[in-house]
């Protein structure tokens, strides 16, 4: 028998009281261990897969679907641009590194990205089995993809055409998979990486059979998709986005500002959440208040009883304020479960969308600033009814028993 | 045991009691007769310390009360004085055992379960000590307020009208009871009430009315 087995007997004394409020806050932290544990993951991976891209180049369309397309792989592509201006841009002064991307392609819903080599080397990916592809049609396997369809090295697939996989399959022209990346965290985790000639061959097999002399043609004709930048100085991030963008068929986008400005939109649903969750802790804290405070009118004589058996006013001072705490304590615990619950969930949904991925495994700082609030809610709330029950009138009240 | 002097209690702003001299050894029963309104329970929250006198001396069990600060008065209560009040006041959501518990938690005493178990005997309740106290019937509840206030071996066992709203029978009982277990804790024993049926059992009498 102690404060805390006598507040928990009284607060077990009035399961419903106890259940809203432990249900409130509980709601209130979990709302925001979710957003919290959300935001900063796609931060923390929207940052890494930007790093080292300073510019994005692709079709006219909006810029952010560019970003979004070219680095992240989550938006429809916003079309092809011609391998010549590409290649013209990759010949810059003011660019250092230049990494042409063919997208179009899918395979049970990841996408098959055409690319050179440079582009496993940006995001410092190796295959852990197998090799790098060397010939055309051959991809190797990005650790997710791997690890989700359970395909490994010497396995042979027809994308499909689209990246949603529901559009009509490349039969004729197969890939062999002949290695496995490692884990890097990135972008690369989901997708299917080939040579660039792999998906030009593919769609080119489309539109009828290839013999030499259409070849040199077609080359002309070749397009990629999207074309990553870095930039060779300072002085390029004032020149070389207009320089592009005063091009009629090409569009130049920054990661750090589209990044920014997605940021800013989600943010005002997110801030909305959070003032939601906000209201739900002051609930809580309300919740708290007024069960206590209105037990206490029964509980008088408790509190009196306590007294004549030698407990000092500080006790029970004490015992009210230890309520406040043991509730906010098992309602913070609740809502950190929950919040990362919700976020193990919500990132098994991602996941099986193919989407950008969530994990509730990881922990945030944050958690703790949230943990020491809800509990300063708890004992905030105990406040008052901890002073009244302080100031009990012991022999009156007995009195008037 | 007690020892009251020119003792002066202020209800309010002007409305004063005073009390008579009073002396009481140790080991003596004594029965503070009076009708209601007369301060039989305001003396016994003085003798309590639960109230501190506006004038006069007040010694109990070797202790000058005026003097205790109030944590000191609280701590002194809970090893000294065990009380038994008119409507028991047990604490309903708690089992029988945890009310002795709390009793000796409270005090600052070791938790002690066969001191508890040895207390509950002895009023024959012991079979009674898982239940909850609100599940019990009125004269277990008797005996669970008296083993509550006893739990701690107190050298002073006060009771505010212990035999109000009972039958002759139970009366007799529940006034058995407390001169029993204050036989068995050597304690002595002061019962206010204005119950004529508890008079015979008690040789010494302070009575207010006069």
């Amino acid at each position: 028998m102690n404060l805390a087995t006598l507040s928990a007997g009284y607060l077990r004394a009035r399961p419903l009281n106890t259940a809203l409020s432990l249900l409130l806050l509980a709601l209130g932290v979990g709302t925001i261990v979710l957003l919290v544990l959300v935001v900063s993951q796609l931060e923390e991976r929207m940052h890494r897969d930007a790093r080292g891209i300073d510019l994005v180049v692709g079709a006219k369309g909006s810029p952010m679907q560019l970003i979004l397309s070219g680095i992240y792989h989550v938006d429809a592509p916003t079309g092809n641009i011609p391998l010549a201006a590409a290649q013209a841009l990759a010949g810059h002064r003011l660019v250092k590194r230049a990494i042409p991307l063919a997208l179009g392609d899918g395979w049970k819903g990841f996408r098959i990205v055409g690319a050179g080599h440079e582009y496993l080397e940006h995001y410092g990916a190796k295959p852990v089995v197998g090799r790098l592809w060397v010939k055309s049609m051959e991809v190797v396997l990005g650790a997710e993809v791997a690890a989700r369809t359970g395909v490994g090295v010497g396995a042979r697939f027809a994308g499909s055409h689209g990246i949603s996989g529901q559009g009509e399959e490349h039969g004729a022209a197969p890939y062999d998979v002949v290695g496995v990346l490692g884990r890097t965290g990135s972008v690369l985790d989901r997708l299917v990486l080939t040579g660039i000639e792999s998906v030009w061959q593919v769609h080119e097999e489309e539109h009828g059979p290839q013999d030499a002399q259409d070849s040199k043609g077609l080359e002309e004709d070749r397009e990629v998709t999207v074309l990553l930048l870095q930039y060779a100085s300072p002085l390029a991030a004032a020149t070389l986005p207009r320089q592009i963008n005063s091009k009629s068929e090409l569009q130049a986008a920054s990661p750090a500002y589209e990044t920014a400005r997605l940021f800013r939109i989600v943010g005002v649903g997110v801030e909305a959440l959070r003032a939601f969750a906000i209201v739900l802790i002051i609930a809580a804290g309300l919740s708290v208040f007024i069960a206590l405070y209105t037990a206490l009118e029964e509980r008088r004589y408790d509190l009196a009883v306590m007294r004549t058996l030698g407990a000092s006013p500080g006790r029970l001072f004490g015992l009210l304020l230890m309520e406040g705490l043991v509730l906010a304590v098992l309602g913070t615990l609740i809502g950190l479960v929950l919040g990362h619950a919700f976020a193990s969930g919500l990132g098994a949904w991602l996941e099986a969308q193919r989407q950008y991925p969530v994990t509730g495994l990881e922990w945030r700082a944050q958690e703790l600033w949230l943990g020491a609030v809800a509990l300063a809610v708890g004992v905030l709330a105990a406040l008052l009814p901890a002073w009244r029950a302080y100031r009990t009138d012991v022999s009156r009240t007995l009195a008037q028993g | 045991m007690i020892s009251v002097r020119g003792l002066a209690y202020r209800y309010g702003s002007n409305e004063v009691l005073r009390l008579a001299d009073w002396n009481v050894a140790p080991g003596e029963r004594w029965l503070v007769l009076g009708p209601s309104g007369s301060g039989k329970t305001t003396l016994l929250h003085l003798v309590a310390g639960l109230i501190r006198p506006a004038e006069g001396e007040l010694e109990v069990a070797g202790e000058n009360l005026r003097e205790l600060d109030g944590m000191r008065l609280d701590r002194w209560r809970g090893a000294t004085v065990g009380i038994v009040l008119q409507s028991l006041h047990l604490l309903r959501h708690l089992s029988v055992r945890d009310n002795l518990r709390i009793a000796q938690y409270l005090a600052h005493a070791p938790q002690d379960d066969a001191r508890i178990a040895e207390t509950l005997g002895a009023l024959g309740v012991a079979d009674k000590a898982a239940r909850r106290a609100a599940e019990l019937s009125e004269g277990e509840r008797q005996r669970v307020a008296v083993a509550r206030a006893v739990v701690n071996r107190p050298k002073l066992l006060l009771a505010d009208e212990p035999t109000a709203n009972l039958d002759d029978r139970a009366a007799a009982q529940a006034v058995e009871l407390l001169l029993e277990q204050a036989e068995r804790h050597g304690a002595t024993l002061v019962v206010a009430t204005h119950d004529s049926r508890v008079k015979r059992n008690f040789e010494r009498r302070l009575d207010l009315s006069a």
